[in-house]
């Protein structure tokens, strides 16, 4: 199966990109973005085919490698209604 | 004492490193290669500054997981002494050796200057050639050294006396102005509880000899090393 996992700074953080970027959208004319973070998506194939099985496998992937629980959080979408 | 200086894939200060350990403090250095699984009989660990695996996904992120990093870890859990500068800072983090994590610099720029870092402790096995409150010079060049943890966290790191380093100005005052990065408390540089494991940002190894401009850095690896005075002052 295919999931699709999406690393973003955690919202408490200032994320410096991320304001740059809405800075520079409101320079360009567009008005009333008020906040803009920018995180990493990751497209995962998995041999698995289990929902249940495979988020708990992305859980653990994103706790020990794909985000940064200091200053990250994580979402994690396996196609499948929880 | 015996020294080693790991390479990662993307390391880039690992001869600056080397060279100071090995021809300014006439040590016995060698490199260690990642994927080794052991540290074989070195005292000290240094890792180094640079970009490893190209910083991809997280500056740090994939060395952490490399198997050296297994060996290092068991060596600081044991008590060993263990150095990380820059990217090597940013290793020990991702691998949980020290607490916190590294952020985009405020200015969004790669930042190459000098700047000036208090002493915050002097009781180390890493700064005991340096007095409290003493202000030295050296090098940063990184892009990611804004350095953050949650307020709970950073409360008691300093409760801790976990900081070893400050960015301040010239005369050793905190003052925005003189902080680079952004970096949460003015933190440059942090120890673990036990005082072995020391990560920074600044590049020590760079303010070794005087034709490079600067010499605060020797006794950081005098102090570990354990090297006589006078040879320091040779190397001065």
């Amino acid at each position: 199966m295919k999931a699709t996992v999406t690393v973003y700074p955690r919202r408490e953080i200032l994320d410096p990109q991320g304001k740059a970027i809405r800075d520079a959208l409101d320079r360009i004319g567009f008005e009333g973005v008020e906040a803009v973070r920018v995180g990493k998506s990751f497209e995962i194939d998995l041999a698995e085919s289990d929902p249940e099985a495979a988020r708990q496998a992305l859980d653990a992937m994103c706790k020990k490698l794909l985000a940064n629980p200091v200053v990250e959080d994580y979402e994690i979408d396996t196609g499948a209604t929880p | 004492m015996k020294t080693g200086v790991v390479i990662f894939p993307g390391s880039n200060c690992d001869h600056d490193v080397y060279h100071v350990l090995k021809h300014v403090l006439r040590q016995d250095v060698c490199f260690l290669w990642h994927q080794d699984t052991s540290l074989g009989d070195t005292e000290l660990v240094v890792l180094p500054g640079g970009f490893s695996y190209g910083d991809y996904l997280r500056g740090g992120s994939l060395a952490a997981l490399s198997p050296l990093m297994e060996a290092v870890r068991r060596h600081a859990e044991a008590g060993g002494l263990v150095l990380g500068i820059c990217n090597g800072f940013q290793v020990l983090l991702e691998t949980g050796l020290l607490p916190g994590a590294m952020r985009r610099n405020q200015n969004l720029r790669f930042i190459c200057q000098d700047v000036h870092l208090r002493v915050e402790r002097d009781d180390l096995p890493f700064t005991r050639g340096y007095r409290r409150g003493q202000v030295l010079r050296m090098p940063i060049a990184h892009a990611e050294g804004n350095y953050e943890d949650s307020e709970a966290n950073l409360d008691a790191l300093e409760a801790a006396g976990q900081v070893v380093f400050r960015y301040v100005s010239p005369e050793g005052a905190l003052d925005k102005a003189w902080n680079p990065n952004g970096s949460a408390r003015a933190i440059a540089g942090i120890t673990n509880q036990e005082g072995n494991v020391l990560g920074m940002m600044p590049h020590p190894e760079r303010s070794c000899e005087v034709i490079l401009g600067g010499t605060d850095g020797l006794a950081l690896f005098a102090s570990a090393i354990g090297v006589a005075g006078e040879l320091l002052e040779a190397a001065r």
